[in-house]
């Protein structure tokens, strides 16, 4: 079965030729089952696999197939292959089930969109194109995947392009994740000159022979990468913006999947980050920084999605906490479980969105827990999941990157603390969101809310299957101080190494003044300090629970008045922090400017002025030989001359000088 | 006396191109008037064909012929063939361009064929002199086809200009060559590099001058700053299918003669132009790139993105190892398939007396005419080095170059040029699929032989992504003489 690896990826690929070539011949019937059902046989296979995988000894779960010779070119050798490792192949699964339950509920979302064979080809290219990125067995084809999804991203983005802000989002995607991009490809350009290979397994077991800097400078390149690709400080800015899109999209796509690809990339070469304190050191405070900033910008937001596009960023910054401090699976364990529970919110959301013909607007709800029970329910499952109540799994997972920030010996006692807030305050946020949504009383619209319905059975089940794994996801990663056996983190071992080991000095943080360690974790952590710390993250996040309690459903009137008292602040944070505008003013207006500066300069100036100008004096038909004579012919002229002669001048002074 | 050695199977190609040059001449001559001439072009790409076929055998001979003048060395082979390719998709799409412009002179056929002629000469010749006639046979011709349409006030506003400073650039050109020629009395490019290292001349003020036009001659062949000023009014004002022609070929020509002439007759001054073209190189993609953003024109964005892929190409020409060169060897190739697939793309959004090319012409092309909307996104995706297309291996290969040479700026430069590059190729692609029709384009015509040419240079962007090892491999044989 592992040699069909290839398969996994074909299916998604024959899915967007079908629909792309002959979908609109077809019609909507064919493609309803086209597409979802190339990807159920893709996660199929990935099952499969999986199964054959953990069959094995853990010390052979690897196998490699090489598709063909992609580049042999002297010392330049590069295959298209795919590689089954616990990593790739767990994020396989990931990829192609949350996909398949999203592409069952998109066929339901999606039924009257005229756009609907389009929405499929796009959707079944970009799953193609995922898991080309995490199945790759090198850099290479890992980016032509990562490019792919992103291209998918901006295509779906802005999907509804009759809407200005849907294309320009879609646009604004593409362009910032270029810059991380450029980071990328500049990470594995050093990785080739240096190593000679951009093959995974060859890469990683010559990477000893790499100094610290050239190591130093790869990971922090390979990150600015992860930045963009995964939303973080400071390319976060396009994730938001992204929620144009049809709602399954920004489920799967921008929840679920791709956004966390940096993270996957980063857990890929933990070898060379393991190389690499100070990369470690700025992943982890970059990621925490992200979790706790983002996590404050979703308190003042009131649309929907926006507020899930946030949290969507600051729990990727607890990803990256993780792998920052060496907790590979830790990071990997949130990655699965936030897939499934953040890709629940957001068919959530859609499915609210379904009930109340689009609304996305929080204070233009309310009380709608009893009209779309099953919607609430699950909305709630995946809410109490991310605000990390016990005995779901997002508590699991988000508890052991808590305890892995602290504990690791590249953790911290800060880390911890800052980690710890950022989750109390996405309780806060996440559940003001629920309140606002489906509790308290009811502010929809007069004409909308006497068709308030639930949503048919093809969007319910979904929301149902990915309740369940929200509940159960996280089993698989019980912490040995709970009794669990935390398989994933066993499993993952191979890969990723066995995570790091408690209790050694803060060596990796030496860069950040040793200082600090005094507060961390030195010395042996006992159980009971382990124990203690899960109660103390747990009371933070009631906490939060209980505060959006009393500010929203007790006394509703109250977040107003805190608004309006501190409205220096609350404008502040409702604006986002001005960022957008920061960047607008900085990036994008400085380079038109430029751009149109320069035209203005050379073109308009010197080409079309002495154009007018004589054309205005002579008339239109002498003008033409007269403006070759006087105008700008000898203007090109005089900048070759100049041109030469600096030229001239600067061999001479060379040679002499 | 004795005559040299007349070799002339090593030229077969640069005659049948000649050949069937004059006989289109004189079909044209002795046809009955006022017919459509199509069966020209035909007769072109037969002429072209014929000779890539007398081309291919001589891969892998590495032979020199004509006192040593010239070259069918891997090098030459390469170049020739990446030419002839662009002869062919040029001629392609004239079949549907030229007699819907109202170009149904047989000359425009003939003079594409001399211009292909003297490309193929630049790339051969191992001795100035057939370099020169080269560079001149092809910019002459290039001339008059730039002034093709002759009620068109633009097209000859264009052409006039560019051979007024074309000319100009021709005599320093010229100038370099006689420094050359006074300093180490030889135009065998061996014979002055060997000159050079025996003597020492590297402060020799008159080599040192030859340098700095040889530049100047090259530059403004191969469209790099401060030496660009003529392209984007001339690829306006000219016929779109000789933009295509000059966006190519020329600049494929350009940089044969330009890496011929200086590794390997002037290596020993590699480390006083590299600093030099280190400058050029980052001026040009960046001048390049950030005017192309404020264009409305097509071909006018098309012209400034071709003065920002030249700087692309020096990049690895700075960086002067076998791993750039040999991408330069490939980037043209990838180019050439984007490129005149691009303006293939241009060309059929255009119908007679109404040619669509502002930008926003483009808009909602992509519900429209939808494949002729992918076609362009392929194009342009490419251009802008998204995988796995040609562009992306072709920048992938020229910016590892830079890496391995140690010139990480110029590769972060380049790279920071290619993120603001997608900016403007995007803005197209967002027109296509992400806005209603401005205006209603309606009744065009896909006429065969350009739809052929769009078909090709996809096949050809497609193949150079995804299975670019052949090509590669071939073009680092292909540099093996020269450096």
């Amino acid at each position: 079965m592992l040699d069909y690896v290839w398969l996994i990826p074909l299916f998604p690929a024959i899915g967007f030729l079908i629909n792309g070539l002959l979908g609109r011949r077809l019609g909507k019937g064919v493609v309803s089952v086209v597409g979802p059902a190339a990807i159920g046989l893709s996660f199929l296979t990935s099952i499969l696999i999986f199964f054959e995988l953990i069959g094995k000894p853990a010390s052979e779960r690897h196998f490699e197939k090489v598709i063909f010779d992609w580049v042999v070119s002297g010392s330049f050798q590069t295959v298209i292959g795919y590689q089954i490792d616990p990593l790739s192949i767990l994020m396989a699964l990931v990829v192609t089930g949350v996909s398949f339950f999203i592409h069952i509920y998109s066929v339901g979302y999606m039924h009257d969109d005229p756009g609907y064979t389009r929405y499929f080809t796009y959707l079944n290219l970009f799953v193609f194109m995922m898991l080309n990125l995490v199945l790759a067995n090198n850099f290479l084809l890992m980016f032509v995947g990562w490019e792919g999804v992103g291209l998918c991203s901006y295509l779906l983005i802005g999907f509804w392009y009759e809407k200005d802000s849907a294309a320009n989002a879609g646009k604004k995607a593409f362009v910032v994740n270029r810059v991380g991009d450029f980071g990328f490809i500049l990470g594995m350009f050093l990785i080739f000159v240096n190593l000679g290979t951009l093959d995974f397994t060859d890469a990683f077991a010559k990477a000893g022979q790499l100094d610290t800097a050239t190591v130093t400078a790869i990971t922090l390149l390979l990150f600015v990468g992860a930045c963009g690709k995964s939303a973080q400080i400071p390319l976060y800015v396009w994730l938001p913006d992204a929620m144009e899109g049809p709602t399954p999209v920004s489920s799967l796509i921008h929840a679920a999947t791709m956004v966390t690809a940096g993270v996957y990339m980063v857990a890929r070469c933990s070898v060379l980050y393991n190389m690499a304190p100070i990369a470690m050191a700025v992943v982890a405070i970059v990621g925490v920084a992200t979790a706790i900033f983002t996590a404050s910008i979703g308190f003042c937001q009131y649309d929907l999605k926006k507020i899930l596009a946030y949290s969507t960023i600051s729990q990727l910054g607890y990803m990256f906490l993780a792998v920052g401090v060496g907790a590979y699976s830790a990071g990997i364990f949130h990655l699965m479980t936030h897939a499934f529970f953040k890709g629940l919110l957001f068919l959530g959301a859609g499915s609210v969105m379904h009930a109340l013909s689009g609304e996305l607007d929080i204070r233009k709800m309310g009380a709608l827990r009893s009209k779309i029970p099953i919607t609430f329910g699950t909305f709630f499952i995946a809410t109490l999941a991310i605000a990390g109540i016990p005995g779901l799994s997002g508590f699991f997972s988000k508890d052991e990157i808590l305890w892995m920030a602290f504990s690791s010996p590249r953790g911290h006692f800060l880390l911890w603390m800052v980690a710890a807030i950022a989750a109390g305050m996405t309780a806060f946020y996440m559940f003001r969101a629920l309140f606002m949504t489906f509790f308290g009383e009811s502010r929809v619209d007069h004409h909308v809310a006497h068709h308030i319905h639930e949503s048919p059975k093809i969007m319910t089940v979904p929301l149902m299957v990915l309740a369940f794994l929200s509940i159960v996801g996280g089993y698989v990663g019980v912490p040995h101080v709970l009794g669990g056996a935390n398989h994933i983190h066993e499993f993952l071992a191979p890969v990723v190494g066995g995570g790091p080991e408690p209790g050694k000095a803060h060596a990796g943080f030496s860069i950040l003044a040793q200082a600090w360690a005094a507060g961390g974790a030195q010395g042996g952590h006992s159980t009971a300090l382990e124990l203690f710390l899960m109660v103390l993250s747990v009371l933070i996040a009631l906490t939060g629970i209980g505060i959006a309690y009393f500010l929203y459903l007790k006394n509703p009137i109250l977040p107003k008045r805190l608004a309006e008292q501190y409205s220096g602040l609350y404008r502040l944070v409702a604006n986002k922090y001005y960022v957008d505008e920061l960047y607008q003013v900085l990036f994008v207006n400085s380079l038109k400017k430029l751009g149109m500066g320069l035209w203005k300069g050379f073109d308009e100036f010197i080409i079309d002025g002495t154009v007018n100008g004589i054309a205005y004096f002579i008339g239109w038909l002498s003008s033409l030989m007269r403006r070759m004579q006087t105008g700008f012919v000898q203007n090109y002229a005089v900048s070759m001359i100049v041109g030469g002669v600096i030229l001239a001048l600067y061999y001479i002074m060379r040679a002499f000088f | 006396m004795k005559l040299p050695d007349i070799d002339l199977y090593l030229i077969a190609p640069e005659i049948i191109i000649t050949v069937f040059g004059f006989l289109v001449l004189l079909v044209d001559v002795f046809a009955p008037k006022g017919e459509k001439k199509g069966y020209l072009g035909v007769l072109s790409l037969l002429g072209v064909a014929i000779a890539f076929f007398y081309t291919l055998p001589l891969v892998g001979t590495g032979k020199t012929g004509f006192v040593e003048m010239f070259a069918a060395d891997g090098f030459a082979i390469f170049f020739k063939i990446t030419i002839l390719i662009i002869a062919f998709l040029t001629l392609l799409i004239s079949i549907g361009y030229a007699p819907r412009e109202g170009i149904g002179f047989g000359e425009y056929y003939a003079l594409i064929l001399f211009a292909t002629f003297g490309m193929m000469l630049m790339a051969a010749g191992t001795h100035l002199i057939i370099i020169f006639l080269g560079l001149e046979t092809m910019s002459i011709s290039i001339y008059v086809l730039a002034g093709m349409l002759r009620g068109d006030q633009k097209s000859v506003e264009s052409a006039f200009k560019y051979f007024l400073l074309g000319a100009f650039a021709t005599g320093f050109l010229l100038y370099g060559i006689a420094f050359l020629y006074g300093a180490t009395g030889s135009l065998y490019l061996k014979n002055i590099a060997s000159y050079i290292g025996s003597k020492n001349l590297l402060n020799h003020p008159m080599l040192l001058m030859s340098l700095a036009f040889l530049t100047i001659g090259f530059g403004f062949k191969i469209a790099s700053v401060p030496f660009h000023m003529w392209t984007p009014d001339v690829y306006e004002g000219a016929p779109t299918s000789v933009t295509a022609f000059m966006a190519t070929g020329v600049k494929a020509a350009g940089f044969s003669a330009l890496l011929r002439v200086f590794f390997t007759a002037l290596p020993a001054f590699q480390p006083d132009w590299t600093s030099i073209m280190w400058l050029i190189a980052v001026a040009t993609m960046t001048f390049g790139n950030i005017i192309a953003i404020s264009q409305n024109n097509i071909k006018r964005m098309l012209a400034y993105s071709s003065i920002a892929h030249a700087g692309y190409i020096l990049v690895a020409f700075v960086a002067g190892n076998k791993l750039g060169t040999s991408g330069i060897l490939f980037y043209l190739m990838a180019y050439a398939f984007m490129n005149l697939g691009a303006f293939t793309c241009v060309i059929l959004l255009g119908k007679k007396g109404e040619e669509n090319t502002l930008i926003t012409d483009y808009a909602g092309l992509g519900f429209k005419y939808p494949l002729l909307a992918a076609s362009m996104t392929v194009f342009l995706l490419s251009m802008a080095g998204i995988p796995p297309l040609g562009g992306f291996m072709a920048k992938f290969y020229v910016f590892s170059a830079a890496v391995e040479a140690k010139f990480y700026w110029l590769a972060v430069l380049g790279m920071i040029n290619s993120a603001i590059s997608v900016y403007y190729y995007l803005r197209v692609t967002v027109l296509m699929y992400f806005r209603e029709p401005e205006r209603e384009i309606t009744g065009l015509s896909f006429s065969p032989a350009p739809t052929l040419a769009l078909i090709l240079a996809l096949i050809g962007t497609f193949y150079l992504g995804i299975f670019p090892s052949n090509v590669l491999s071939f073009a680092q044989k292909s540099i093996a003489g020269l450096m």
